[in-house]
C-alpha cells in the first residue's frame, strides 16, 4: 500500500517537475545506468530497472518503456549497449535511445531485442496506467481509467481510489467509479450489498469488460445478485442494440449523402432540363481526378488542397458540361432517347481519355488529417469524421443549389425555361444561354461530388459508372424535377440499403433496392413527388 | 405496300435480297473452309467461321431490338439481359453434356458446384440435360421475364426514358445477382469448358460450320417472321403506338397489349440469339448482363438504321467488324471510336446507314425526274416534341 502511494506521489511530482532536475530530491537516477541494468538476464533486475526508469522522470522514460513493450529496445552486441532499433530490410536501423540520433544499420544478428515476460509487460502497463491516471489532461485521465476496467491488481485499485478522492472532473470520476465497481464484482471478500450496489451502478455501462464482469456473476450463490445481474445485462443489451441501430442509421445517412451528391447534379440536368445525361458519372469522375491533380500540384498541401480542389472541380466539370451542351445536346432537345445515346458516347470517350492520360489504374487521394479519425461517443457507437463531413457537405451543396434556383435571377430563368420554353423566350429570356448555364451548373455540381467521393473510394476510370445507375434511380424515385424529392429519395434509399445489408448481405441488399424501385416505378411512374400541372404532361 | 401474308413476306424484294446475300455469304465461307486445303491462300480459317457465326448472333439480337425500338418506340437498355438468359439456358445444357469429363469427374454436378460442396443439383437445373427441354427454356425464360416486366411497366404506362432507365436497372440487378456464387450459375466465372453439343464435339470444324448454318437459318427465319409481323395489321398498330400512343389508345386499341406482345417476342428472339452465341464462343458469364453491352447493342441498330430490320443486321455486323479490327490494331482507340460513333450517328445520321443510302438513292432518282415510291422504311420514328 505504502509503495503505491509513494509511487503515485512520486510520479505526480516527477511528471510535473520532471525537467526541473531539482537537486533537492534524491540524486536523479542516472538513466544510462538504468538502461545498462536492462542488459541483465534476470527478470528481477529488469523489473527493478523498469521501476527505476518509470520513476526517473526523464523526458524519454515514457518513450523507452513503450519501445521496450514493442520489442524495439535492442542490445547492440558489438558495443554492448542499449539502443532503439527498427527492422530495415533484413537488418536493424539503430538510433540512440536518448537523442534518437541515427546510429546506422547493422545486420540482423548484431542486435537483439530486450526480452520481457508477461509479468514485466503487466508491470509496464500498470506503470503507464498510473502515470496516465495523474495526467493533467482530463481526457487522458479518463482514457487511463477506462483502460483499467477489469483489473484486479490491488496496487492499481489503490491508485484508482486515491485518484478518485482527489478527482474533480465528473466524467473522469464516473469512469473511475465504473472501474472500481467492476473490480468489486471480481473481489471475493466484498459483501453482497456492496456487490449489489456495484451491479446497480454498472447496469448502464456499455464497456465490453463490464459486461464480461457481470456475466461472471451469473452463477452467484445469492439469488438476489443473480436477478440484479440479469436485469443489468438486459439493460446493457437494450442500450447496445439502440446504439447499433443508430450506427446503421448513420451509415445509411452517409450512403444517402453520397447518393445525394451524385444525383443532385443529375436532378438539375435530367429533372429540370429533361436531358438524359449518361455522361454524368464521368463528370463526377473528372471532379475526382481534379482532386488528384490538385494534390499532385501541391504535394505539401494535403490539409488545405481540398479547398482548392472544390472550386477547381466545379469549374472543370462545369466547363466540360457547357461544351457537351453546346456541341451535342443543343441539337437533340426534344429527342430524349437520342440524347441518351449521344451522352453515353461522350461518357465512353471521357473514360477512355482518362485511361490514356492517367493510366487505367486507380489513383489514391490523400485524406487530410482533420478528416480522419472518429468521434467516439461510447464504446459501441462512434461517428467517423470523413462521413460526418460528407453528410454536412452534401447538405450544404443541396441548400446552396436550392438557394441558387429559388433566390437568384439565374434560378428564376432556369425554372421559367424548364416550365415553358416558348413563353420564357417570349419574355426575353435567352433560352440558349440558360440551357448552357443550367447544364454547366449541373455538371459542375457533379464535379464537386467527385471531390467528395475521392475521399471515400479509389479514383479510377470506372468511378462514374459505379454511380450512374444509382443516381438515375434516386432522381426517378424522388420524382423528376423536384429537388426535395431527390433529397428524400437519396436518404431513404441509403438507409434502406444499410438496414437490409446485415440481413441479406451487401449485393442482395442492392438487388432488393433495385427491384423495389423497378416495382415502385410501376405503381407511381412519376416518382415519390410527381410534378403537377401542364408541364408534367409530356 | 402491305405484306399481309407470309408469302409476300418471303418473296418480297427486300426479303429476297436479304436471304440471298445471307446464305450466299455463309455458303461461300463454309465452302472455302471445308473444301479448300488449309495451306491455300483462299482457305478460310475456322476462326473466321466462328467469328461470322458470332456476328450473325449479334445481328439476330440487333434485329430483336429493332423490332421493339424501331417499330414500337420502346428503347430497351436491357436487351442484353434476355440475350444472356438465353445464353445461360444453353450453357446449362452444355455444362451437363460435359458429364464426368470435368476436373472433379462428377457425373452429375458441374465442377463449380462440386467446388462449392453442393450435394445435388438445384431444382432449376433439373431437366437441363435434355436438349428439347433446353430449347423450351431458351424461349420461355427470357419471354417470361419480358412478359412479367412488360406487363407491369406498360400497364402503368411507364414510357420513354423512364422505361429505358428501369430496363437498364433490370439488367444491372441481374448482373449483380449472377455474380453471386449462391445463385448456382458459376458466379464470376460463369459457365465454360464446354465439350460437346448433341454429341458433336465443339472443337470440330464441322460442328462450328453447322452452328454457323443454324445461326444463319435462325436469322433468316427471324427476318421473315419480323417482316411478316411488321407488315401485318398488328404491325401497323404497333407503329401507330410508336408514332402517337395516346392517339392509338383513343382510337380504341389496347396499346399496352400490343407493346407487351412485341416486347415479349423480341425478348424470345434475343434469347435465341444468346443460345446460339454460347456454343460458338464457348463461355457465358455475368459480364454479358453488363449495362454497357445493352447500350452497345443500341448503337448497332442506330448505326444501321432503325425500323428496317436489315439495317440492324448491317449495323451489328459492321460495328462488330470494326470492333474486331480496332481491338486488334490499337485497343486504346476502340472506345474513342465507339463513343464517337454514338455521337456522330445521333447527330448526323438519325436514320443510320440505311437512311443515308435512301437519301442518296432518292436524290439520284429525283435527278432522273422520276418520283420514288416510298418504301416501308421511310416512316422515320419521331419522338413527340416536348418542351424540354
Amino acid at each position: 500500500m505504502l509503495r503505491v502511494f509513494a509511487l503515485a506521489l512520486a510520479l505526480l511530482c516527477l511528471t510535473s517537475v520532471a525537467q526541473a532536475e531539482s537537486p533537492a530530491t534524491e540524486p536523479t537516477t542516472d538513466i544510462e545506468e538504468v538502461l545498462q541494468q536492462l542488459r541483465s538476464r534476470s527478470f528481477d533486475d529488469k523489473a527493478a530497472a523498469i521501476d527505476a526508469l518509470a520513476h526517473s522522470g526523464h523526458p524519454r522514460a515514457d518513450a523507452l518503456l513503450k519501445a521496450l513493450q514493442d520489442r524495439r529496445l535492442l542490445l547492440d552486441r558489438a558495443n554492448d549497449r542499449i539502443v532503439l532499433g527498427e527492422r530495415a530490410d533484413g537488418g536493424w536501423q539503430l538510433h540512440d535511445p536518448l537523442s534518437e540520433a541515427d546510429l546506422g544499420t547493422v545486420e540482423s544478428r548484431a542486435a537483439a531485442p530486450i526480452t520481457i515476460n508477461n509479468r514485466l509487460r503487466r508491470q509496464i502497463e500498470n506503470l503507464q496506467a498510473v502515470v496516465g491516471l495523474n495526467n493533467p489532461d482530463a481526457t487522458l485521465r479518463r482514457a487511463a481509467a477506462i483502460s483499467l476496467i477489469g483489473t484486479k491488481d490491488p496496487d492499481l485499485l489503490a491508485a484508482l481510489r486515491e485518484r478518485r478522492a482527489r478527482e474533480d472532473n465528473t466524467s473522469v470520476a464516473a469512469a473511475i467509479d465504473t472501474t472500481l465497481n467492476t473490480a468489486a464484482l471480481y473481489s471475493e471478500d466484498s459483501d453482497l450489498n456492496a456487490r449489489l450496489n456495484a451491479i446497480e451502478a454498472l447496469s448502464g455501462s456499455l464497456e465490453p469488460t463490464v459486461r464480461n464482469a457481470l456475466r461472471s456473476r451469473l452463477d452467484s450463490d445469492a439469488p438476489s445478485e443473480r436477478k440484479a445481474v440479469e436485469t443489468a445485462l438486459k439493460r446493457i443489451d437494450a442500450r447496445t442494440a439502440r446504439y447499433q441501430t443508430a450506427d446503421t442509421l448513420f451509415f445509411g445517412l452517409s450512403l444517402g449523402s453520397v447518393l445525394l451528391l451524385a444525383a443532385i447534379g443529375l436532378a438539375i440536368t435530367f429533372g429540370v432540363m429533361g436531358v438524359i445525361n449518361m455522361a454524368h458519372g464521368e463528370l463526377i469522375m473528372l471532379g475526382a481526378y481534379t482532386t488528384f491533380v490538385v494534390q499532385q500540384i501541391f504535394p505539401q498541401g494535403h490539409e488545405w488542397s481540398l479547398l482548392v480542389a472544390i472550386p477547381a472541380a466545379f469549374l472543370i466539370s462545369g466547363f466540360v458540361g457547357v461544351l457537351i451542351e453546346r456541341f451535342v445536346i443543343r441539337y437533340l432537345y426534344g429527342r430524349p432517347l437520342e440524347t441518351l445515346l449521344a451522352t453515353f458516347g461522350i461518357s465512353l470517350i471521357l473514360q477512355q481519355a482518362v485511361r490514356v492520360i492517367f493510366s487505367p489504374l486507380n489513383r489514391s487521394v490523400v485524406t487530410p488529417e482533420w478528416m480522419s479519425g472518429a468521434w467516439q461517443i461510447n464504446p459501441v457507437f462512434s461517428l467517423t469524421f470523413n462521413r460526418l463531413y460528407i453528410i454536412a457537405f452534401a447538405l450544404t451543396v443541396f441548400l446552396g443549389l436550392l438557394l441558387v434556383l429559388k433566390k437568384t435571377r439565374l434560378g428564376l430563368q432556369v425554372r421559367a425555361v424548364s416550365q415553358n420554353r416558348q413563353t420564357a423566350r417570349g419574355l426575353g429570356i435567352r433560352s440558349d444561354r440558360i440551357n448552357a448555364l443550367t447544364f454547366g451548373l449541373g455538371s459542375g455540381i457533379a464535379g464537386v461530388a467527385g471531390v467528395a467521393l475521392a475521399q471515400l473510394t479509389n479514383v479510377g476510370p470506372n468511378l462514374g459508372q459505379a454511380y450512374i445507375i444509382d443516381s438515375f434511380m434516386v432522381v426517378v424515385f424522388g420524382g423528376v424535377g423536384n429537388l426535395w424529392g431527390t433529397l428524400t429519395a437519396a436518404f431513404s434509399l441509403g438507409i434502406a440499403n444499410k438496414l437490409l445489408e446485415p440481413v441479406s448481405g451487401a449485393v442482395l441488399a442492392k438487388i432488393f433496392v433495385l427491384v423495389f424501385i423497378i416495382l415502385f416505378i410501376q405503381r407511381k411512374p412519376r416518382g415519390l413527388f410527381p410534378q403537377r400541372g401542364r408541364a408534367a404532361e409530356e | 405496300m402491305r405484306h399481309s401474308d407470309l408469302k409476300t413476306a418471303l418473296t418480297d424484294r427486300a426479303a429476297r435480297w436479304f436471304i440471298g446475300i445471307l446464305f450466299g455469304a455463309v455458303a461461300l465461307v463454309v465452302l472455302l473452309n471445308q473444301l479448300i486445303p488449309a495451306d491455300s491462300g483462299l482457305h478460310v480459317s475456322s476462326y473466321t467461321v466462328t467469328l461470322l457465326g458470332k456476328y450473325l448472333c449479334y445481328a439476330l439480337l440487333a434485329m430483336a431490338l429493332d423490332l421493339v425500338w424501331g417499330y414500337c418506340g420502346i428503347l430497351s437498355l436491357g436487351h442484353g439481359a434476355f440475350f444472356a438468359l438465353g445464353g445461360y439456358a444453353m450453357g446449362m445444357y452444355l455444362m451437363r453434356q460435359i458429364g464426368d469429363r470435368g476436373v472433379y469427374g462428377n457425373p452429375v454436378l458441374p465442377d463449380f458446384m462440386v467446388f462449392l460442396n453442393w450435394q445435388e443439383l438445384p431444382w432449376y437445373w433439373l431437366g437441363s440435360h435434355s436438349f428439347l427441354f433446353t430449347m423450351v427454356l431458351i424461349a420461355l425464360v427470357p419471354g417470361l421475364l419480358a412478359f412479367v416486366f412488360g406487363w407491369l411497366a406498360f400497364r402503368s404506362r411507364v414510357t420513354g426514358v423512364y422505361l429505358s432507365i428501369i430496363t437498364q436497372a433490370l439488367t444491372y440487378a441481374l448482373m449483380l445477382a449472377f455474380f453471386r456464387n449462391e445463385l448456382g450459375f458459376g458466379g464470376n466465372n460463369g459457365l465454360t469448358d464446354f465439350k460437346d453439343i448433341l454429341g458433336f464435339s465443339l472443337r470440330e470444324d464441322s460442328t462450328r460450320v453447322a452452328l454457323l448454318i443454324a445461326t444463319a437459318i435462325a436469322l433468316a427465319l427471324a427476318f421473315v417472321l419480323c417482316r411478316y409481323i411488321t407488315g401485318s395489321r398488328m404491325g401497323r398498330v404497333v407503329m401507330a403506338v410508336r408514332d402517337g400512343e395516346s392517339r392509338a389508345r383513343f382510337l380504341g386499341y389496347r396499346t399496352e397489349h400490343y407493346k407487351l406482345w412485341i416486347f415479349t417476342l423480341s425478348a424470345v428472339l434475343a434469347g435465341i440469339a444468346g443460345a446460339l452465341y454460347v456454343p460458338q464462343v464457348g463461355i457465358i458469364n455475368p459480364g454479358e448482363f453488363s449495362p454497357l453491352n445493352s447500350i452497345e447493342l443500341v448503337v448497332w441498330v442506330a448505326v444501321g438504321g432503325r425500323a428496317t430490320l436489315y439495317g440492324a443486321v448491317i449495323g451489328a455486323i459492321l460495328v462488330n467488324y470494326g470492333k474486331t479490327v480496332f481491338t486488334g490494331i490499337m485497343p486504346e482507340a476502340w472506345l474513342f471510336a465507339l463513343g464517337g460513333l454514338f455521337v456522330a450517328v445521333t447527330l448526323f445520321l438519325p436514320r443510320g446507314l440505311v437512311g443515308l443510302a435512301d437519301n442518296v438513292r432518292q436524290r439520284l432518282r429525283k435527278s432522273d425526274g422520276n418520283n420514288s415510291n416510298g418504301t416501308a422504311n421511310d416512316d422515320q420514328p419521331e419522338a413527340p416534341h416536348e418542351p424540354a
